[in-house]
């Protein structure tokens, strides 16, 4: 983490270098901001031929272990992936599958590792279903309760915010197992009694589902270990916080862009309004806020997983991600002027990107509220 | 050739054990916390002393051609006796101008006879250097200064005056940008920039009092004031592009400085360490939610920093917007400085309002003091607003203010 002079080092592989370059180039052919348009329009939950390409690319299989038909390599390498996609609002199910496996990989049994992981390598998608109607962030707090009756298990309670859930052939459900946490992974088959409604979301790139899993069972054997099934959560979300930071200064970087566009060629009182530091120094602000973010996202992945260390870094690089990006957007809406309030404008498309990243898995103040209470507490 | 790890791990471990058997004890009087701040002779001789013995143990310049003093080493190792002195929280080395702009200024564009008559007297402090750039009426716009300097035959005659010069009271040498040409088609086009001595008649340095009450920069008076035409650096009406190559050395845009730090920043675990002393309710204030929330961003910002440089030093983690973070690290660095003191003070609660000589003062007034030279960093070099002009339009491409 530091070296000889005590100086942080953030560890950056060759792997992720060439899947940075590979990434970069993918999402500016295959995500011009017009197809983030189109997709909100779109009936199907996804674009199958993108999806497809992806799939070829190897990247669901990006931190798998090579025995499960992945390529083994970590997190760290994902966030050079989603980073790029993130900067073109790119909407794919590649997060939330990657953080099914993930909990997979932590608590699966043998028999689930090697039944769904090589699926996953191979395109099948994966959703989550962790939050619950009363909002809360904390994954603990569950009321979605999985009742044993014989050997299977009897779920009751909703889930909200389970993105591409109809596409999915796979769904991760936390609930309350004899007051203890516990996941349970559902087929498509087990979700068939399962009333899965769709949802009104803010960021349009996401289709968003709510699902009513009374009357749904499972074999118990569908249960991740349960003594695993804390660690599994805690991955998800450190996982979590990494991608969506990963995603969110990917969209910063977006958003500047569009409003120094916008600066360059908009002129007022026969000058370019990019010349007036009213709007020139908030733009850098932006940037200086995107710069630290990413220092931190990069510091994060590198470390991904070192007990103290590695949470602590996932947190502060989502904060501050969370923050640049909300920033970015909202000045971006308000410096198109009156464009800026129309649905044309592409500002607001990054505005509502940044509320969903910043709903998912804790805010800005939440996990600093995290941060303090890992680090202030302890008496140095 | 450059030297392996192991020598470099015993090369490192030689400046630790140097810097801590060598350390100056506490002198007993408040040092300044940059060069911009020296305000007494004590405070002066004191860091002139360290510099000194810093460039005789062989810490400094390493880098620097041996033929005119330097160490004729590699890079890598100065950086690392740099970082050790910052580590240690050593005195800074004070003759930072000489050290860090105007050395390796003339290093890349000074004739022989200049770096044989001036480098070896940057680095160990026997040449105090000052800069001669901001004028009363001339500060951000630069460019418009108009310090005269008339040729006359070869001599050049300076009239006017420059201000804000820090280390002026001290310095043997200054360099200076100086108007050569009332009839040039723009403003820039009649600069020219000289080496000047400041030991001539002609020249008058008065010192300024600055907002703690303690004396720092000064302003420096020209009248009639002769130099020789070899005093020169650069082509005459090329002044402009020398004082841009000496800002770019100035902000750590470009390498080749001779090394050492020139400011003793302030860290967030001593203001974390506030926290846990300072009262709120009864209680001790790092109890305090809001505080805590200040806190953690605190933390964040100052490993921002640190993290931007490690990110920096990875092409392809900077390949999207080049330039960006070293053009920043200044603003960033400053704004950031000044920020962390400002909270140092409302952590005192009630006390905040002593002052240095109170004996109630938490740590000195220490705190209060470095709030207000805190804005030397925010305003010198270029402030805060004209570096958002800077990065708006090099790094984002946007047009002039
Ligand atoms: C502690 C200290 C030490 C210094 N040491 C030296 C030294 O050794 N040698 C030397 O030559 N100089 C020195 N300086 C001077 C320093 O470089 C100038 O003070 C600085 O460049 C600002 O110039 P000014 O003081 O004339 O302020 P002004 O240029 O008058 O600025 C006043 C305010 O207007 C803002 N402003 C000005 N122009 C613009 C613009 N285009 N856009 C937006 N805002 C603008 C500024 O940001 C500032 O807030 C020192 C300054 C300090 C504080």
């Amino acid at each position: 983490m530091w070296d000889a002079d005590q100086r942080p080092v953030i560890k950056f592989s060759d792997e992720q270098e060439q899947l940075l370059g590979v990434a970069t180039n993918f999402a500016r052919d295959k995500f011009p901001l017009d197809r983030a348009r189109k997709r909100i329009a779109a009936s199907e939950d996804l674009d199958r031929s993108v999806w497809e390409e992806m799939v070829s690319l190897g990247w669901l299989g990006i931190a798998i272990p090579e025995e499960f038909g992945g390529s083994g390599l970590g997190l760290a390498e994902v966030v050079t992936v989603v980073e790029p996609l993130g900067r073109h609002l790119a909407g794919t199910p590649l997060v939330s599958t990657t953080l099914v496996a993930q909990a997979i990989l932590v608590a699966g049994t043998p028999a689930q590792k090697g039944v769904w992981l090589p699926k996953i390598c191979q395109g099948a998608i994966a959703a989550l279903a962790l939050v619950e109607p009363h909002g809360d962030w904390n994954l603990k707090h569950l009321t979605v309760q999985a009742r044993p009756e014989g050997d299977r298990l009897v779920l009751s309670g909703i889930k909200t915010f389970v993105t591409d859930a109809l596409s999915a052939e796979l769904v991760l459900v936390s609930v309350a197992l004899a007051n203890a946490q516990a996941l349970v992974l559902l087929d498509k088959a087990a979700l068939g009694a399962a009333v899965i409604e769709r949802e009104v979301v803010i960021d349009e790139t996401r289709r968003s589902y709510r699902i009513k899993f009374d009357g749904v069972s499972v074999a118990t054997t569908n249960l991740l270990q349960p003594s695993l099934s804390a660690a599994a959560l805690k991955q998800i979300d450190e996982a979590a916080c990494l991608l969506l930071s990963a995603e969110m200064c990917g969209g910063a970087s977006g958003v500047i862009d569009t409003v120094v566009d916008y600066l360059k060629t908009r002129k007022q009182f026969g000058r370019l309004i990019g010349s007036y530091q009213a709007l020139k120094h908030p733009v850098v602000d932006a940037l200086l806020m995107l710069d630290a973010a990413r220092s931190h996202l990069y510091y994060a992945a590198g470390i991904f997983g070192d007990p103290i260390e590695g949470e602590l870094a996932v947190r502060m690089a989502k904060a501050l991600a969370g923050d640049a990006l909300t920033f970015a957007s909202d000045r971006a809406i308000q410096f198109h002027g009156g464009f800026g309030f129309t649905y044309d404008c592409d500002a607001q498309l990054y505005r509502r990107r940044a509320i969903w990243c910043e709903a998912q898995h804790g805010d800005a103040a939440h996990q600093r509220r995290k941060l303090a209470d890992m680090m202030l507490d302890l008496q140095t | 050739m450059s030297p392996d790890k192991q020598d470099l791990d015993a090369f490192r471990r030689e400046v630790r054990a140097w810097f801590e058997k060598n350390r100056p004890a506490d002198p007993g009087f408040l040092l300044p916390q940059s060069f911009m701040e020296v305000g007494t002779d004590e405070q002066f001789y004191f860091l002139r002393d360290w510099q000194r013995k810093v460039y005789d143990a062989g810490y400094l310049g390493m880098a620097w051609p041996k033929e005119y003093g330097g160490g004729g080493k590699s890079q890598t190792l100065q950086d690392i006796a740099t970082r050790e002195m910052v580590r240690q929280k050593v005195p800074f080395m004070t003759n930072t101008i000489g050290l860090n702009w105007a050395g390796p200024l003339i290093l890349n564009m000074g004739s022989e006879d200049q770096k044989n008559a001036y480098i070896k007297g940057i680095l160990n402090a026997e040449d105090i250097w000052c800069q001669g750039f901001s004028e009363p009426d001339n500060g951000s716009d630069l460019g418009n200064a108009q310090l005269r300097a008339e040729p006359d035959g070869k001599e050049f005659v300076l009239n006017g005056s420059k201000i804000w010069t820090s280390l002026g009271k001290h310095a043997k040498y200054m360099i200076l940008l100086a108007r050569t040409n009332l009839a040039a088609t723009n403003k820039y086009e009649g600069l020219s920039f000289f080496l000047i001595p400041m030991k001539i008649a002609g020249i008058d340095v008065v010192p300024i009092r600055k907002l703690t009450g303690e004396f720092g920069f000064n302003q420096t008076f020209f009248a009639d004031a002769r130099i020789s035409e070899s005093c020169l650096i650069g082509q005459e009406g090329g002044g402009w592009q020398v004082a841009m190559a000496t800002l770019a050395f100035e902000r750590g845009a470009v390498g080749g400085q001779a090394g050492g730090h020139s400011m003793m920043s302030k860290e967030v675990s001593e203001v974390v360490r506030l926290a846990r002393a300072a009262q709120r309710n009864g209680h001790p204030a790092i109890e305090d939610p809001v505080i805590r929330d200040r806190l953690v961003q605190l933390i964040m910002e100052e490993r921002s920093l640190a993290l931007n440089s490690a990110r920096a030093r990875i092409k392809p983690l900077v390949a999207e917007r080049p330039g960006s973070i070293d053009m920043s690290s200044k603003l960033a660095g400053s704004e950031y400085q000044r920020r962390l003191n400002q909270f140092a003070l409302s952590l005192q609660g009630a006390n905040a309002a002593y002052y240095v000589g109170d004996k109630n003062a938490y740590e000195r007034g220490q705190w209060q003091r470095s709030y207000f030279n805190s804005f030397s960093a925010t305003i010198g070099g270029g402030t805060s607003e004209i570096q958002h002009n800077i990065i708006g339009e090099r790094v984002l491409g946007l047009p002039k203010s």
